[in-house]
């Protein structure tokens, strides 16, 4: 029911007292209404922005946040009024929409920003009036577009593949976004290079040559050489052929690409080569095979895969469709009435050219179209006269449609511009983001390093977390929170990476028995037998307080799951950093059992296990090293 | 496209640019609505004083006012006319039809009978709906009835309001609706009401007959309480 319409309640069950002698029953009981029914101002505090209105007002909608009971958890006891942290110029609207029913889309506004509101208030955008609701689809549907454009961008072209891909996922791949890959781009120069020599080649075989000794004749080109020529086109005729079959085989769906615009027209560019195989060498098939090649020209449309501005050229052509048949049919009008005409103003002219209707179409074309080839000129003056208005009528009505259709042309043309420069501002700006992702993680990071982690462990860090606000704190220490449910610590991508790349290098290095001195590239070699100690001294620290041990049995190293800093392609590389880890986690797991604890929590220690010293860069002391080194040495 | 060449046909004076489109046709009738449509927003009507009116009425100066808001804003041009209200009025009977009915009431309301209900008249008869005497409720009553004014409710009369009233109720009832239930209806009204038999209702008789009525008069103060 329409909430306008709850003001006239009143009214109608006033009226229902007209029924009361009809009645042959009591009638039931009213409601009983316990809220007060003197009308109230409500005071609406948005963002500072006060406004105030009549509570029935709101009461209109009772379906919308400010029309039910919603909103009493808005309700602000010690200013008695309800306050809004949300845009006060926004909610302007949404009163508006209140007072006076009707729902306006303020132009200015982002439509997201928009919608947003109206969620929040609980209002459904279908109610925007229509004076505003085709402004309020255009944009939307804009804004729809543009995302699904962002979204496609960022999925189709350059994501890697995942690593499982099919060879023929691969081809398709490279078919499509030939900037993936070096071959893919190689691919795409050569059958570019192709295409245009073998359209230089169907041009070039046309022109006349020097003729052969003993001939006066000049000979086209094709003739001369035609031993060249033909292999030319086979060998082009092949590569098209290889390379239409290639994408046939590759593409996702063989039907969709075979009804595709571009199949077709590589279809007809190698088709008349094999018509021509199959055709027997008859004087009068031939004809109709000269024709045929006629069709080889189609081959330079194969460029339209190679041009963006072909593309946006066919797409503007296929918005404009209606626009451009409206055109020609007000042009068929136009010429069959100004043919007839001049025929029959030339008829009476001796020796006239214009011998027939369909002969003086082709004086009307050019003369509408303003060429004037003069091969037809009226002599008669009903003939002039009427030869000036077609050429003044023919400006008039191909100069209409043309705006709509550059304007057209236009708009598709900016977007394809917007969605290039979104796809190369986007490399930019992820990086970007990310790296202020980074930030945030890395606060953590340092956070523990700094012996936040220890919480009041001396004065020092006193002083650290006085910095920290309080989002800050109760975020680290929900971090902390997963580090130890997951038995993960977080880590940064520079060790991360670096570990990915000793354990990629393998253990090569040359050996030396004594830790202490372990730097660099040949930590790998002594992780491994740190396993084997590990193991030894899994066994042997039995008699130290298991639960300490326990819980710094399988501590990996991982992603940290704050920001995508990793590709997927590393997913395969895991595994082996984690094996490598549990290494080195074993390891420092026997560091703990030592006596004499390390001075900073066992958690930091194990990113930066002494088995890799030389991996964590970022702050790891040289003395904590040492410290980590001797009580190796010791065992 | 089209609007182009349409509008250079149309300064072409006589036939030949009319019967060409539809939509031509369409825009000079769309012309001559609009021309309606400004003639009738020019009338705003505002009423009387708010004291005049509380004086007439029964209504406090707060109830007034709540009133003359709701009223204003559904009809800033400060009248209703039967088109609206018979919109407003379907409103609230979704199942069925109700514009019947409501057109009675408009006229009901429309003492002044010019095809349109102001404020003033608006609030006199909710005045006398809800807090009239009984009297005052049943001449209201017998002058809703009464369609052609009269001075007396014969059967056709009755038999129309109250068809108007089961239409409200729309076809899906429990029990259905079967044979001529208005009809019946309007028989057990005149058994009660025309105590003479002469086939026609008199105000008199109306209000003796509902005044005997004890269920009825209890229904009337049910309603008391809706403003």
């Amino acid at each position: 029911m329409a909430a306008g319409v709850a003001t006239w309640m009143p009214f109608a069950r006033a009226a229902a007292v007209g029924w009361l002698p009809l009645a042959q029953q009591t009638m039931p009981k009213p409601p009983v209404d316990k809220t007060s029914r003197s009308d109230e101002i409500l005071f609406v505090n948005v963002s500072g922005l006060r406004f105030q209105t009549w509570k029935n007002t709101l009461d209109r909608y009772p379906d919308t946040l400010l029309g039910s009971s919603e909103k009493e958890f808005f309700y602000n006891e010690e200013t008695q009024e309800y306050f809004f942290d949300r845009d006060p110029e926004m909610f302007r609207h949404i009163l508006n929409f209140f007072r006076t029913g009707k729902l306006h889309y303020p132009r200015h506004e982002c439509i997201q920003a928009f919608e947003e509101e109206l969620a929040f208030y609980g209002i459904i955008p279908e109610i925007i009036g229509d004076c505003c609701m085709e402004e309020y689809r255009d944009r939307k549907k804009e804004n729809q577009e543009r995302l699904a454009e962002d979204t496609e961008a960022e999925n189709a072209g350059d994501a890697p593949l995942p690593p499982d891909a099919t060879l023929r996922d691969k081809l398709w791949r490279a078919f499509e976004n030939p900037h993936t890959s070096t071959m893919a781009l190689v691919f795409y120069y050569v059958t570019g290079f192709f295409i245009a020599v073998s359209v230089i080649a169907n041009v070039v075989e046309t022109v006349p040559c020097r003729p052969l000794k003993g001939s006066i004749k000049d000979l086209p080109c094709g003739e001369k050489f035609s031993v060249g020529f033909s292999c030319l086109d086979t060998a082009c005729v092949l590569i098209f052929s290889c390379e239409y079959l290639m994408r046939l085989y590759a593409a996702p769906s063989r039907c969709d690409f075979a009804r595709s615009v571009m199949s077709v027209i590589d279809v007809v560019a190698i088709l008349p080569f094999y018509i021509g195989l199959v055709m027997p060498e008859n004087e009068e098939v031939s004809g109709a095979f000269v024709t045929l090649r006629v069709f080889r020209v189609f081959r330079i449309f194969k460029f339209s895969r190679h041009s963006q501005g072909l593309r946006i050229l066919g797409c503007t052509l296929q918005a404009c469709a209606s626009e451009l048949g409206f055109l020609l049919f007000s042009l068929t009008m136009a010429v069959i009435i100004f043919a007839t005409v001049m025929f029959y103003a030339e008829k009476g002219t001796k020796g006239t050219t214009f011998s027939s209707i369909p002969a003086s179409f082709w004086y009307t074309i050019v003369t509408m179209t303003t060429l004037g080839y003069g091969d037809m000129v009226p002599d008669s003056i009903a003939g002039k006269i009427f030869g000036s208005i077609c050429s003044l009528s023919g400006v008039l009505v191909i100069a209409l449609p043309v705006p709509v259709i550059v304007s057209n042309f236009a708009r598709i043309y900016h977007q394809n511009q917007r969605a290039d420069k979104m796809r190369a501002q986007q490399k930019v700006r992820q990086a970007r983001i990310r790296m202020a992702k980074k930030g945030a993680t890395n606060a953590f990071l340092q956070h523990k390093e700094d012996g936040g982690l220890q919480g009041g462990d001396g004065d020092s860090t006193a002083f650290c977390v006085k910095n920290r606000s309080a989002f800050e704190h109760q975020h680290h220490h929900l971090l902390q929170c997963l580090e130890k449910t997951t038995n993960h610590e977080f880590t940064d991508e520079i060790t991360y990476s670096e570990v990915c790349m000793m354990d990629s290098m393998g253990f090569r290095t040359s050996r030396s028995t004594s830790l202490s001195s372990q730097q660099g590239s040949t930590t790998t070699c002594c992780s491994r037998r740190a396993k084997r100690r590990a193991i030894r001294l899994a066994n042997s620290t039995v008699s130290v307080s298991r639960g300490s041990v326990q819980e710094l049995d399988t501590l990996h190293v991982t992603k940290t799951p704050v920001g995508t800093q990793y590709p997927q392609s590393r997913s395969s590389l895991n595994a082996r950093t984690e094996d490598l880890k549990l290494n080195c986690t074993d390891y420092t797991a026997a560091i703990i059992s030592i006596p004499t604890p390390p001075a900073n929590s066992p958690d930091e220690s194990l990113p930066n296990s002494p088995a890799i010293p030389g991996i964590l860069r970022n702050s790891r002391s040289s003395t904590f090293n040492t410290q980590e080194t001797v009580k190796i040495s010791s065992l | 496209m089209w609007e182009i060449l349409q509008d250079c046909w149309k300064s072409i004076p006589g036939e030949a640019g009319c019967e060409n489109a539809k939509s031509v046709q369409s825009c000079h009738q769309g012309k001559d609505k609009i021309d309606d449509e400004l003639e009738m927003t020019m009338v705003c009507h505002r009423p009387e004083g708010l004291e005049q009116l509380e004086a007439q009425t029964n209504f406090t100066k707060r109830e007034l006012q709540i009133l003359y808001r709701g009223f204003k804003n559904e009809c800033p041009s400060g009248v209703v006319n039967e088109e609206t209200f018979k919109h407003i009025y379907a409103q609230f009977f979704p199942h069925g039809d109700a514009s019947t009915y409501a057109h009675y009431l408009f006229n009901a309301f429309d003492t002044t009978n010019n095809g349109s209900i102001k404020f003033e008249e608006f609030v006199m008869g909710l005045s006398t709906l809800l807090r009239g005497t009984m009297r005052e409720k049943l001449e209201w009553t017998f002058h809703l009835y009464d369609i052609n004014n009269d001075g007396y409710i014969n059967r056709e009369e009755m038999t129309e309001i109250v068809r108007a009233i089961y239409d409200m109720m729309g076809k899906y009832t429990y029990p259905a609706l079967k044979g001529d239930v208005p009809k019946q209806h309007v028989d057990a009204f005149f058994q009660k009401m025309d105590k003479n038999k002469a086939g026609v209702v008199t105000l008199e008789e109306f209000i003796v007959a509902c005044q005997e009525d004890e269920m009825m008069m209890r229904s009337m103060q049910l309603f008391e309480n809706v403003m």
